[in-house]
């Protein structure tokens, strides 16, 4: 029997909460005071996920950086590599929020975009 | 001299909101006056997500929030002016600023809203001791570095303070190859938001140590080394208690204070616990015209309560243009007391409030299962258990203007943190 201690990100109460498990199946969620923290944990130890956000270099443009996102979250063991695809990126100005900065990064099938225009100068 | 009928100070989150208010409540002269070389404020460097899901009902990151409100500044063709600093605000409304390319001129107000946002509790401000070498930053400092102009202020990091932006830049560090070492919090609770503790600190098993301060910095050019020690009740490092971390960075984020040089110049009465403006239901000052909203006024935790207030600004102002803000005798004083540090607004005139008035407050300390009462002079009309209150998150109470008609003669509204 593995066990897990968590932190509950719900509210401010920030429950500790212990979870159970058995070869990867969740068997109890304890230390939770609403629903809000089970579900949280139940998440949590299966298949955690992140949205990764940092910049990424432009060309041409009025600002030396651009600031990314992936679209939505990633698994969390993915964050390093994904990091690692956007500080390979090379984008040229202009770009408009929304616009694809890395396709499908590290094969998530989420896409990293730009969360901020840059004009051209 | 130039004439509008509405000047806003600062280009922000706040300033955006107030003005995009104020052009939908009909009034045509609007300007806004920004320091910085674009609109958005402090969002521009805030990356991260998070921002938006009261507002609109999804999770943004800084800069995309901000640009929500600059299409609307610029759909509605807004007037703006960059890289400009307010100089001199007078009593009678008239703005006196500068920039290369204008020099310095006047600008007569209908009406002005302050809208300047806040800055960071800097190290002079804190008494640490230790050399004074290069290398210490505050949070915000290091977080503009890092996102807007893309440097790196160092490679290893001790953190002082435990706010929102400590925790975000100690993830921002670490993704960017920094080893973070501690973030040493002086209370015995953290000022910052569960979700960034563990999505900043746990995620990346960066250490926070309670009821710990810096006690020593060392280095002569570049920081080489921070000690930190735990404290006592008192705040008072505990001798023997000290562990010394090498590092070549300390960043500090230890507070905010609204940045009031300017009101305080006009002669706006200002708070010593918010250390904003003291303001009416209008989010008006003692000076007649003259508004506030947004981290100016009392810091904020979350962005969406920055816009809904600025809105209120917005809308106070435009109606204080066209004549129809009656005078401003303010007839109920609200009083926070027991747990309760401050409330915004600090007074209320029923004619001018609105069916429904937001009274945003803090708490002093961490309270379990515990009600928010508000007193009518000596009768209790409210009392809301709640499950968890801290300092880092505003409370809201919400007053009916129907409610505080019924009382007539009503003096004072009492809110406080009652056990039971």
């Amino acid at each position: 029997m593995e066990k897990r201690e968590l932190t509950c990100i719900g509210c401010p109460m920030g429950c500790a909460i212990t979870v159970e498990l058995e070869n990867g199946e969740v068997v109890s969620v304890t230390g939770n005071t609403c629903g809000i923290g089970d579900k949280y944990a139940r998440n949590e130890v299966t298949h955690p996920e992140r949205t990764v956000t940092s910049t990424a270099v432009i060309l041409g443009g009025d600002k030396p950086r651009v600031s990314v996102k992936t679209k939505s979250n990633i698994p969390k063991d993915k964050i390093d590599a994904v990091m690692k695809e956007i500080d390979a990126a090379v984008m040229s100005a202009p770009i408009r929020i929304g616009d694809v900065v890395v396709k499908n990064v590290c094969g998530t099938g989420v896409d990293v975009v730009a969360t901020r225009n840059v004009e051209k100068i | 001299m130039m004439n509008y009928d509405i000047v806003i100070v600062g280009g922000g989150p706040a300033g955006l909101a107030a003005a995009v208010a104020a052009r939908n409540a009909g009034v045509d002269k609007i300007l806004i006056l920004e320091r910085d070389k674009e609109l958005g404020g402090i969002l521009n460097q805030c990356i991260h997500n998070g921002f938006g899901l009261h507002t609109f009902k999804e999770e943004l990151t800084g800069p995309e929030y901000a640009y929500r409100f600059i299409e609307k500044v610029l759909d509605a063709k807004i007037e703006y002016k960059l890289n400009t600093m307010v100089m001199d605000i007078s009593e009678d409304r008239v703005v006196t600023a500068m920039s290369r390319e204008d020099g310095m001129y006047q600008i007569k107000a209908g009406a002005v809203i302050l809208a300047m946002g806040c800055r960071e509790r800097p190290r002079g401000a804190l008494n640490i001791p230790g050399f004074r070498p290069a290398g210490i930053f505050s949070a915000g400092t290091a977080q503009r570095l890092v996102n807007i102009e893309g440097y790196m202020p160092g490679r290893e990091v001790v953190i002082l303070g435990s706010g929102d932006i400590g925790l975000i830049m100690a993830r921002r560090m670490t993704l960017e190859g920094a080893k973070v070492k501690v973030v040493a919090e002086l209370m015995p609770y953290s000022g910052g938001l569960k979700r960034n503790i563990v999505q900043c600190l746990d995620d990346f098993g960066i250490p926070l140590k309670l009821s710990h301060t810096v006690v020593d910095i060392e280095g002569k050019e570049k920081v080489t080394a921070v000690t930190i020690a735990e404290v006592d009740g008192k705040g008072k490092p505990i001798p023997g208690t000290e562990e010394r971390y090498t590092c070549d960075t300390l960043l500090l984020s230890c507070g905010l204070i609204p940045e009031n040089e300017l009101s305080r110049n006009a002669g706006v009465e200002m708070s010593p616990i918010t250390s904003g403006p003291i303001v009416n239901e209008s989010l008006e000052t003692n000076i007649p015209g003259v508004f506030a909203c947004g981290n100016v006024l009392h810091v904020h935790d979350l962005v969406d309560y920055v816009s809904e207030e600025a809105d209120r600004a917005g809308q106070n102002a435009a109606k204080f243009v066209k004549g129809e803000l009656s005078d401003a005798k303010s007839d109920i004083e609200i009083v926070a007391t027991e747990g309760a540090r401050y409330t915004v607004p600090s007074t209320i005139n029923v004619d001018r409030m609105d069916d429904k008035l937001t009274v945003r407050f803090r708490v002093g300390a961490v309270y379990k299962d515990s009600f928010v009462s508000v007193y009518f002079d000596d009768e209790r009309v409210m009392h809301n258990k709640k499950r968890i209150m801290a300092p880092g998150e505003m409370e809201q109470v919400i007053l009916l203007k129907d409610k505080l008609k019924e009382k007539s003669g009503l003096k004072k509204i009492t809110v406080k943190i009652e056990n039971e």
